[in-house]
C-alpha cells in the first residue's frame, strides 16, 4: 500500500481537480439532455461522486482528515436523497404511467 | 502513476456511456462501473475507509435501489423518452461551456505543485473513526436522524394512497 501511495503523490493535484470538473460537467450534461427521471437522478449521483472524489483528493494531499469525514456525511446524505427521490419517482410513475419529466409541468404558472 | 490516468480515462468513458446510452438498464450498469472506478481512485489516494464505504453504499445499496425501481417500471429502449437533437446539442454546449469555465478557473488559480505531505495514514479506519467520534460527533448523530426521516418519508411516499386508489 505504501508503494501505491508514493506513486499517487507523483500525480499533481491539478489533475484530480480537472478529472472532477470533467465528471461534474458530464453530470450536468446528463441532467440537461435526458428526459428519463431516473437517468437524471443518476447524473445527480455522478455529480455528487465527483465532488466526493475532489474532497478526498484535497484531504489526502493536505493531510487533513476532515475532508474524508465530510465525504462520509455526503454519502449518508446521498443515500437518504436516493431513497426519497426514488419513492417520489415511483409515485409519479404510478399516477402517470410514465417517468418522462415533461409530464411534470403542472407546477408551471 | 499511469494507473491513475488509466482509471481516470475509464471513469470519464463510463460516465459518458451512462448519459448517452439509450437503454436505462445499461445506464445503471455503466453507473456501477463508474462507481467502481471511483472506488479504485479512493484506494489510490489511500482512503481505505471511503473505498469500502463507497463500495458498500454505492455499488451495493444505491445500485440495488436503482435497479429495483427500474425493473419495477419495466422500462426499455422503446418507451424511453428522448429529447430532440437540437435540445441535446444545446445541452452538450451548455455543459461544455461550464467545463471550459471551470478549467479556465483552475488554470487561473495557480496552485502550488505537489504538496509534500508526510501523513499518508489519515484515510485509515482508525484515524477517521477518531476524528468522526470526537470532532464530528454531533453531525454524526444528526445524520442518523436524517436517515430515519428519509426512511419514514420514503415509505410514506411509496405507499399507495387509499383515497386515489385506482389499481
Amino acid at each position: 500500500m505504501d508503494s501505491i501511495t508514493s506513486t499517487i503523490q507523483v500525480v499533481p493535484l491539478n489533475h484530480y481537480i480537472l478529472l472532477s470538473a470533467i465528471l461534474f460537467s458530464i453530470g450536468v450534461i446528463g441532467v440537461l439532455i435526458r428526459r428519463n427521471a431516473i437517468i437524471i437522478f443518476m447524473s445527480i449521483e455522478l455529480m455528487l461522486n465527483s465532488v466526493n472524489l475532489l474532497l478526498t483528493a484535497f484531504s489526502a494531499y493536505s493531510g487533513d482528515a476532515s475532508g474524508q469525514v465530510f465525504v462520509f456525511f455526503i454519502m449518508a446524505l446521498a443515500a437518504a436523497e436516493v431513497a426519497v427521490g426514488l419513492a417520489i419517482i415511483v409515485m409519479v410513475y404510478r399516477n402517470t404511467s410514465s417517468i418522462d419529466i415533461n409530464i411534470l409541468n403542472r407546477l408551471k404558472w | 502513476m499511469s494507473l491513475f490516468y488509466l482509471v481516470a480515462f475509464l471513469s470519464i468513458l463510463f460516465s459518458l456511456l451512462v448519459i448517452f446510452t439509450k437503454n436505462p438498464v445499461y445506464s445503471v450498469l455503466y453507473l456501477i462501473a463508474t462507481f467502481f472506478t471511483f472506488t479504485i481512485h479512493y484506494i489510490l489516494l489511500n482512503a481505505q475507509f471511503l473505498a469500502v464505504v463507497n463500495f458498500i453504499v454505492y455499488m451495493g445499496a444505491i445500485m440495488v435501489l436503482f435497479l429495483f425501481v427500474l425493473m419495477l417500471m419495466n422500462l426499455n429502449k422503446e418507451t424511453e423518452p428522448m429529447k430532440s437533437n437540437v435540445l441535446k446539442i444545446v445541452g452538450v454546449i451548455a455543459g461544455g461551456t461550464l467545463l471550459v469555465t471551470l478549467i479556465g478557473a483552475i488554470k487561473a488559480m495557480q496552485t502550488t505543485a505537489v504538496s509534500t505531505t508526510t501523513n499518508t495514514q489519515i484515510g485509515l479506519v482508525g484515524n477517521l473513526g477518531k476524528v468522526l467520534f470526537s470532532e464530528f460527533l454531533l453531525p454524526f448523530e444528526i445524520s442518523s436522524i436524517l436517515l430515519l426521516s428519509a426512511m419514514v418519508g420514503a415509505v410514506l411516499l411509496a405507499k399507495k394512497d387509499k383515497r386515489t386508489q385506482n389499481g
